[in-house]
């Protein structure tokens, strides 16, 4: 293994690749974390659209109770 | 309930400030190194990376200390998330660190280098973490085992640290010193800058990540409540915090 001090450095052109690796490898990790809250968030939301739903069902019918005559 | 979205779109926008800055930084302003050249851009991301998820570990162990103080499980959700997140960032740090390995030194990884042993070391013990968790299948047992965890392995970074610096035989080049690492004024600015983009990244997502979980734990909550308990699908085992 060459030591860090004496390793020479690598022509721009072929050390392009690397440094361009690097940096997608970092940026992929975001996108697939935004990706993965994306569809947390998706699911969220509907669990509350559905909740949402579920509370009007129920004061519709509460409604129609209170119009019901007693007795 | 704590509001963890309360900010987070000035967060977000200063995040993607810095981190746009930083980025023109290193690809315009920053020079080539001398003994490097072009490769040594890689650092910019790869140092930050490796510096954020370290103290994301840290963070993660004090906020566990919250967690076993007061008994309050919110803690241990922010401690998880911390660890969680420190996690990401230390295996992007290890993924650039590698890259930049083999383009300066010709191999992916040195076995004999302290520094990437060590850290490599503190990632594993932090990997262990999550099926810590996952093991323990009572929320409150699994909670405090998982803040103890936390803070004896949090505790050990810093000693982990000290005893990297200490070690006589390294090749890994030194920037945290108290010299600046010996890098020029125009380095210097773009690296810092680099770390702060990177840490407002972490502070960044980790509010994301709780906002996400504090919502979908107030769902269930509401559903509870309105539809009764037999209307919430049963969590099951999870490491996440529930």
């Amino acid at each position: 293994m060459i030591p860090f001090a004496l390793s020479p450095a690598l022509a721009p052109g072929k050390a392009a690749p690397y440094v361009i690796a690097a940096y997608i490898v970092f940026l992929a990790i975001v996108l697939i974390y935004v990706a993965i809250m994306a569809r947390r968030l998706t699911r969220t939301e509907r669990d509350l659209s559905e909740l949402g739903r579920e509370v009007d069902q129920r004061a519709v019918e509460a409604e129609h109770r209170e119009e019901e005559p007693v007795g | 309930m704590t509001s963890y979205g309360k900010g987070l779109r000035a967060l977000t926008l200063s995040t993607v400030a810095t981190v746009t800055v930083a980025l023109a930084l290193v690809f315009f302003y920053a020079p080539l190194d001398a003994d490097q050249g072009f490769v040594q851009k890689i650092f910019y991301l790869h140092v930050p990376l490796a510096i954020v998820s370290l103290c994301g570990f840290v963070l993660g162990g004090l906020l566990a200390i919250g967690h076993l103080r007061t008994g309050d499980r919110k803690w241990d959700l922010r401690s998880y998330v911390a660890i969680h997140m420190a996690l990401i960032f230390g295996i992007g740090g290890l993924i650039t660190g590698s890259i930049w390995a083999k383009a300066s030194w010709g191999h992916w990884w040195v076995w004999n280098e302290p520094t990437l042993v060590s850290f490599l070391i503190v990632l594993l013990l932090f990997a262990t973490y999550q099926p810590l968790r996952f093991s323990i299948e009572d929320p409150e047992r699994q909670a405090r085992y998982a803040s103890v965890f936390a803070i004896v392995a949090g505790a050990f970074v810093p000693l982990n640290f000290i005893a990297v610096r200490l070690a006589q035989q390294f090749v890994h080049p030194r920037i945290l010193t108290l010299g600046g690492g010996n890098l020029p004024g125009s380095m210097r600015l773009t690296f810092i800058v680099s770390l702060i983009g990177i840490a407002l990244l972490y502070a960044t997502l980790w509010k994301y990540e709780m906002a996400a979980k504090s919502a979908r734990m107030q769902a269930r909550r509401l559903r509870r409540s309105l539809l009764g308990g037999d209307a919430v699908r049963p969590l099951g085992r999870s490491a996440a915090p529930s």
